[in-house]
C-alpha cells in the first residue's frame, strides 16, 4: 500500500532527497525544542511520518518545506501531551554574536538561544522559519498553514521581543511554561486541528 | 570589521538590495542564521541514516512478498 505505484528512480529520489534534508530538520527541531536529543527523537518521528507519506510527496517541490510541515504539527502534537517544556540546551557555545556599540557585555550564540526558547511556539516558529531558515514569508505561511499576513505579525513580535531581551541584556534564564501560554498554544492547535491549517494536514 | 571586502559594480548593486533589506534588521539577526547553520553543519549521527536504510529493506521486503506471493 506504501509506494509502490512509484517508480524505483523515483523511491531512491525521495530517499536521497529525504536523507539531505535531516541536518535541516535537525536545526528547525533545535530551534523549537531546545532539547538536542529530544530535537533528534522528533526528526526521527518526522523521518517515520514523512516515509509512511512519501506517496503525497510531489516531486520537484520543496523537500524542506514538506518535511518541515511533518516536524511542526509532530512538534505541536507532542507539546499538546506536555513533552516539551523548551528547556534550554546547556550545551550551546558560548560564542561571542555581536557586541553593540555603548554595551558592556558582548550578545552570545547561547544568549541568542536563551531568548529564542522564551518566545511563544507559534512566534518562534515563524521567526525561525524566516529569519534562521531562510523561508519567505509565502513559505512559511505555508508550511504554518496560515495567512502571510500572520506570519508578518509573528516574526516583527518576535524580533521586537529579542530585541528587547537581547538589548537589555534582560534575557530570563528558563523558559516560561506558564498556564497563559500554555493555553494560547492549545488555542492555536484547535485552529489547527479546525481545518484553518491548510497545508498542515500531514500526520 | 567585516566591510573589507572588494566587489564589482554588479555585485556592489545586489549588495545595495542586500543593505536595503537588512536596514532595519537588529545587529543580532544575523546569529538566528548562526544557530541554525551550526545545527546544520553538526555531522550527522549515524542513526539516522539506518533509520532509513531499516525503512526502505522494509520496503524492498514488503515489494518482494507481494511481488512471489
Amino acid at each position: 500500500m506504501s509506494a509502490e505505484t512509484r517508480s524505483a528512480s523515483e523511491k531512491a529520489d525521495f530517499k536521497r532527497e529525504l536523507t539531505e534534508v535531516v541536518p535541516h530538520l535537525r536545526a528547525f527541531a533545535r530551534g523549537l525544542c531546545g532539547r538536542p536529543d529530544m530535537a533528534d527523537d522528533l526528526v526521527q518521528e518526522t523521518l517515520l511520518k514523512a516515509w509512511a507519506a512519501q506517496e503525497r510527496f510531489e516531486p520537484g517541490t520543496s523537500m524542506r518545506a514538506w518535511t518541515f510541515v511533518i516536524l511542526r504539527n509532530a512538534y505541536l502534537t507532542d507539546m499538546r501531551r506536555n513533552r516539551f517544556r523548551g528547556d534550554y540546551d546547556e550545551t550551546v557555545a558560548e560564542r561571542i554574536l555581536t557586541a553593540p556599540a555603548g554595551q558592556e557585555e558582548p550578545i552570545h550564540l547561547s544568549d541568542m538561544h536563551r531568548a529564542l526558547l522564551t518566545l511563544p511556539p507559534e512566534r518562534r516558529e515563524a521567526l525561525l522559519l524566516v529569519g534562521a531558515g531562510g523561508f519567505s514569508y509565502e513559505e512559511a505561511a505555508q508550511i504554518c498553514g496560515c495567512a502571510v499576513g500572520t506570519i508578518k505579525s509573528r516574526v516583527g513580535r518576535a524580533r521586537s521581543t529579542l530585541n528587547d531581551m537581547l538589548a537589555e541584556g534582560n534575557i530570563p534564564q528558563r523558559s516560561i511554561g506558564d498556564e497563559t501560554a500554555h493555553r494560547a498554544i492549545l488555542e492555536e492547535l484547535d485552529d489547527v486541528a479546525a481545518g484553518n491549517g491548510e497545508t498542515a494536514k500531514i500526520d | 570589521m567585516a566591510s573589507g571586502k572588494e566587489t564589482s559594480p554588479t555585485d556592489a548593486a545586489a549588495q545595495n538590495t542586500k543593505n536595503a533589506k537588512a536596514a532595519d534588521q537588529p545587529q543580532w539577526a544575523d546569529g538566528l542564521k548562526q544557530l541554525y547553520d551550526s545545527v546544520v553543519e553538526e555531522p550527522l549521527p549515524d542513526s539516522f541514516k539506518d533509520l532509513l536504510s531499516q525503512l526502505d529493506a522494509a520496503d524492498a521486503d514488503d515489494a518482494n512478498q507481494n511481488g512471489n506471493g
